[in-house]
C-alpha cells in the first residue's frame, strides 16, 4: 500500500494482478482478526445480558437511544460514500473520488462529535462508572462498564479509519494515487471503514435496543 | 559426508567468495553477504534475515524463560522450599510460562523456520508483505521490551493465565504491564500468520497445487488460522483486564455481578487454540523429517495434511476442558470432553501415518531423525496423558496437579522443542551452508530426550500422588521425586546449550554444505545454500508430487 505508484509488481509478485488478490486477501483476513477482536466483546456482552436480562434491559433503556440512531445514520452514510468514492475511483474519476472519502472523513469525525457529546451528558447525569459522583447500582454499572469498553474500543477504531481514510484524500491530493490502476488501494481502505461501520449496525441493537 | 570430506578444509569463510560456498555463479550473492551493515540486518525485508532475527531473539528468551524454570527446579530440592521466597517463587513461575508461552513457543517455529522455508518452499521470493514481516519482529522485539522491564521492576505473581479476580483485584505485581507485553506481542503473531496465509493463497509457484505443498507449509497454514483467529480474543481478554485494573471498569468483578468463569472463558478461547499453533508447527516439522529419514514419500499425504486443519478447527472448540472443576455447566462439560477426545484422531492420524512412512524405509540415524523420533515417543505420551485429563471424572482428581504440568510439558517441550531443534540440525545447512558435526548432533538429540524423561516422567507420579502444581513448599515424601526432575532439568540445560557450541562452531569451520546435503526433494534444497537474496534466478515449476524420491530411484 505504498503511495508511489508503480508500474511493475513490487517484490514478491510476478504480476500487479496478483499483488493486487494478495493485497485485498491480506485485507480481509485482517478484518477476520477484527471479527474476532470485538468477538470477545461481543461474547462477553451476550453472557452478561443472558445472566442479568432484566437489570440489562433497565439500564440499557437509561441511554441515549437517539443519539445512537442518529450515530447510525451518520455512519452508514458514510460507508455509501465510501462505496460511491471506489466506483469512482475505477471509473477513474480521481476529483469526484476524493471528494466522496473527503464527505465519508466529516461523517466520521461527526459521529466522533456526536458520541463526545453523548458521553458528556450521561456523565453529567451520573450514569458513567468514571463519574465519582455517580451513585449507580451494581448491575447498572457493570452494564455501563460493558457499554463504555465496547464503544470506546469501537471509537478507537473509527479514529483509525479516519486516519485511514485521511491518508487516502492525501495520496488522491497529491497524485500519487493514479487512477483507475490503483483503485484498489481505495477499495482495500475503504473495506476497513465498511467493518468499522458494521461493528457499530451490531453494538447498536445490542447495547441500546436491549429489551 | 564422503563428497564433502574430499573438498579441502577452509578454515576461514571470510576469505571465500559465494563459489565455494555454494558452487554458483558469483552474481548470486547470498543472503548472508547481501549487506553487512547492521542497517541491512534492521532494516531488511528479506524473510531469510527476518528468520534469523527471530532465532537469535527467541533464543535469548528461550534462556530468560528457562534461568526461571532452572531457579524454580533448584528451589524444589527441598520440600521447605529454602532458596525463594513465596512471591518469588509465584514470580519465578509465571515469568517462565509468560516467556516460554510467548516469547518462545508461539514465534518459536513459525517465526524462525516458518520465515526463512515457507517462501522457498512454494517458490515464491518472498512473503506476501515482507514489511509486514519485518514490522511484526519489531512489535515482538517492544513485547519482549515490556516483559524485560517487568523482570527488572519486580515481576508478576498471577501466573501465566492471569485469572482474575486475583489479577484484576489482589495481585500486586505489573499486571498491566505485563498484559500490555502480551497484547503487543499478540499483533506480532497476527501478522506473521496473515502473511502465511496469503503467501499460501497467492504465491505458490505455477505447478504448486494444494495437493503438492509439502507438509511443513499445510502445518503452516493452519497455525496462521489459528493465529490469526484466536489472537484477537486474547487482546480484547487483557483489554477488559487493563480496563477493570487502571480505570475501574469491571466486567469480571463478582461484586458487580460480573463473573470470573467470564474470564475464564475469553481466556482458553485463546490459549487452547494457542497450544495448537504451539504443536502444529512441529507436527509439519516432524513430516518434513520422517520422509527425509525414511527416503520415502510421506504414507497418506492428503490425511497428513487434513489433519492439520482438523487439529486446527476441532482445536477451537475445546477450550472448555480447562474449566471442569470450575463451576462450569456439567453439560457444558460433557460436550467439551468429548470434542477434546476427538483430537486425538487426527493427532493419531499423524503418529500412525508416520510410523508407516518410517516402515521398510532407509531409515538414517541423523541428528534430525533421532529428534524426530524423539518426538514421537513424547508426543504419543504427552497426547496420551491428554486424553487421561480430558475425562471428567479422572480431572477431578488430577485437576492442578503436577499430572497437568507433566502433560503440557511433554506436548509443548517434548514435542515443540525437540522438533524445533531437529528443525535446526536439519534445515542448519541450508540457512547458513555449512555442515555440523553428526556425531555432536546425535549426542544432543539423545541428551535432551533424556534429560527431558528424566524431568518430566516423574512429575506424571507427582501429579498422581496429589502434589499440586505451583507450591513450593511441599509433603517430605514428594522428595525423591522432585530430587529426580531437578536433576533431569540440569541435563536438559546442558542438552539446550551443547548445539550452540557445536552449530556456532560449523558457522567458521564447517563443511560447505552444498545446495542438498540431505539429497532430498523439497524446492528449499534446489537453491544454494545459504540461498541467494531473491531465492530463486526465475520461479520454478513443479511438475510433480512431493517427497517424490521414488522416481530418484530411491525406495
Amino acid at each position: 500500500m505504498t503511495m508511489p505508484a508503480p508500474a511493475r509488481p513490487e517484490e514478491p509478485y510476478v504480476s500487479l494482478d496478483q499483488q493486487h488478490h494478495a493485497d485485498k486477501l491480506g485485507m480481509f483476513v485482517f478484518l477476520a482478526t477484527e471479527i474476532m477482536l470485538f468477538g470477545g466483546v461481543f461474547a462477553a456482552i451476550f453472557y452478561l445480558r443472558l445472566t442479568h436480562s432484566e437489570a440489562f434491559v433497565a439500564a440499557s433503556r437509561a441511554l441515549h437511544v437517539w443519539i445512537g440512531a442518529a450515530n447510525t445514520a451518520v455512519l452508514l452514510s458514510s460507508s455509501f460514500a465510501v462505496a460511491l468514492a471506489v466506483a469512482f475511483a475505477r471509473e477513474g474519476a480521481a476529483r469526484h473520488a476524493r471528494n466522496c472519502l473527503l464527505a465519508a472523513v466529516a461523517l466520521g469525525l461527526a459521529f466522533l462529535g456526536l458520541k463526545a457529546w453523548e458521553y458528556a451528558s450521561e456523565y453529567g447525569e451520573g450514569l458513567l462508572p468514571l463519574n465519582p459522583a455517580s451513585d449507580l447500582s451494581d448491575l447498572h454499572q457493570l452494564f455501563m462498564n460493558v457499554y463504555l469498553i465496547a464503544t470506546g474500543l469501537h471509537a478507537i477504531h473509527v479514529t483509525i479509519g479516519i486516519g485511514l481514510l485521511g491518508f487516502l484524500v492525501m495520496g488522491l491530493g497529491r497524485g500519487h494515487l493514479s487512477l483507475p490502476r490503483r483503485a484498489i488501494v481505495i477499495e482495500i481502505g475503504g473495506l476497513y471503514w465498511h467493518l468499522v461501520d458494521a461493528i457499530w449496525v451490531l453494538l447498536y441493537p445490542v447495547l441500546y435496543l436491549a429489551r | 559426508m564422503s563428497e564433502a570430506d574430499a573438498r579441502p578444509r577452509r578454515p576461514n569463510p571470510d576469505d571465500m567468495d559465494d563459489r565455494g560456498l555454494s558452487e554458483t555463479p558469483i552474481e548470486r550473492v547470498s543472503y548472508l553477504r547481501a549487506g553487512h551493515t547492521l542497517r541491512s540486518w534492521l532494516l531488511t525485508t528479506d524473510h531469510k534475515r527476518i528468520a534469523l532475527l527471530y532465532l537469535i531473539s527467541i533464543t535469548f528468551f528461550f534462556f530468560v524463560g528457562g534461568s526461571a524454570a532452572a531457579l524454580m527446579r533448584i528451589d524444589l530440592l527441598t520440600p521447605e522450599g529454602d532458596v525463594l521466597s513465596n512471591e518469588g517463587y509465584n514470580r519465578a513461575f509465571t515469568l517462565h510460562g509468560v516467556i516460554m508461552v510467548w516469547f518462545f513457543l508461539i514465534p518459536s517455529i513459525p517465526a524462525t523456520f516458518g520465515n526463512f522455508l515457507l517462501p522457498l518452499m512454494i517458490g515464491a521470493r518472498d512473503l506476501a508483505f515482507p514489511r509486514l514481516n519485518l514490522l511484526s519482529w519489531y512489535i515482538y522485539m517492544l513485547g519482549g521490551l515490556f516483559t524485560l522491564l517487568i523482570l527488572i521492576t519486580g515481576g508478576v505473581d498471577t501466573g501465566w493465565t492471569f485469572y482474575t479476580p486475583l489479577s484484576s483485584m489482589f495481585a500486586n505485581g505489573k499486571v498491566v504491564l505485563a498484559a500490555t507485553a502480551v497484547f503487543i506481542v499478540g499483533f506480532s503473531s497476527i501478522l506473521t500468520g496473515l502473511n502465511f496465509i496469503v503467501s499460501v493463497h497467492k504465491l505458490r509457484c505455477p505447478g504448486m497445487g494444494w495437493g503438492r505443498l509439502p507438509l511443513f507449509v499445510w502445518s503452516m497454514y493452519a497455525t496462521a488460522i489459528v493465529l490469526v483467529l484466536a489472537t484477537p480474543v486474547l487482546s480484547t481478554t487483557l483489554v477488559l483486564i487493563a480496563a477493570e485494573r487502571l480505570f475501574g471498569l469491571g466486567v469480571f468483578d463478582p461484586e458487580l455481578g460480573g463473573d470470573p468463569l467470564l474470564y475464564q472463558h475469553l481466556f482458553w478461547f485463546y490459549s487452547h487454540p494457542a497450544v495448537y499453533i504451539m504443536v502444529l508447527p512441529a507436527l509439519g516439522v516432524v513430516s518434513e523429517l520422517v520422509a527425509s529419514a525414511a527416503r520415502k514419500t510421506v504414507f497418506g499425504y492428503r490425511f497428513v495434511a487434513g489433519s492439520s486443519l482438523a487439529i486446527a478447527a476441532i482445536g477451537f472448540l475445546v477450550w472448555g476442558h480447562h474449566m471442569f472443576v470450575a463451576g462450569q455447566s456439567m453439560y457444558a462439560s460433557a460436550v467439551f470432553s468429548f470434542l477434546s477426545l476427538a483430537v486425538a484422531v487426527p493427532s493419531g492420524i499423524k503418529v500412525y501415518n508416520w510410523t508407516a512412512t518410517l516402515y521398510k524405509g532407509q531409515v538414517s540415524l541423523d541428528p534430525q531423525c533421532l529428534f524426530a523420533m524423539g518426538f514421537i515417543g513424547l508426543f504419543v505420551v504427552g497426547g496420551m496423558t491428554g486424553l487421561i485429563l480430558a475425562m471428567l471424572a479422572i480431572d477431578v482428581h488430577l485437576h492442578d496437579t503436577y499430572f497437568v504440568v507433566a502433560h503440557f510439558h511433554y506436548i509443548m517441550v517434548g514435542g515443540t522443542v525437540s522438533a524445533y531443534f531437529g528443525a535446526l540440525h536439519y534445515w542448519w545447512p541450508k540457512m547458513i551452508g555449512r555442515r555440523f558435526s553428526l556425531v555432536w548432533g546425535r549426542l544432543s538429540a539423545l541428551l535432551i530426550f533424556f534429560g527431558f524423561t528424566l524431568t518430566f516422567l516423574p512429575q506424571f507420579l507427582l501429579g498422581y500422588l496429589g502434589m499440586p502444581r505451583r507450591y513450593h513448599v511441599y509433603d517430605p515424601d514428594f522428595q525423591v521425586l522432585h530430587v529426580l526432575s531437578s536433576a533431569g532439568a540440569g541435563i536438559l540445560a546442558v542438552a539446550y546449550v551443547l548445539p550452540f557450541a557445536y552449530l556456532f562452531h560449523s558457522m567458521r569451520y564447517g563443511e560447505p554444505a552444498g545446495d542438498n546435503p540431505w539429497g532430498d526433494t523439497g524446492l528449499e534444497w534446489t537453491v544454494p545454500s545459504p540461498p541467494p537474496k531473491h531465492n530463486f534466478d526465475s520461479i520454478p515449476t513443479v511438475t510433480g508430487p512431493p517427497y517424490d524420491y521414488a522416481s530418484r530411484g530411491e525406495p
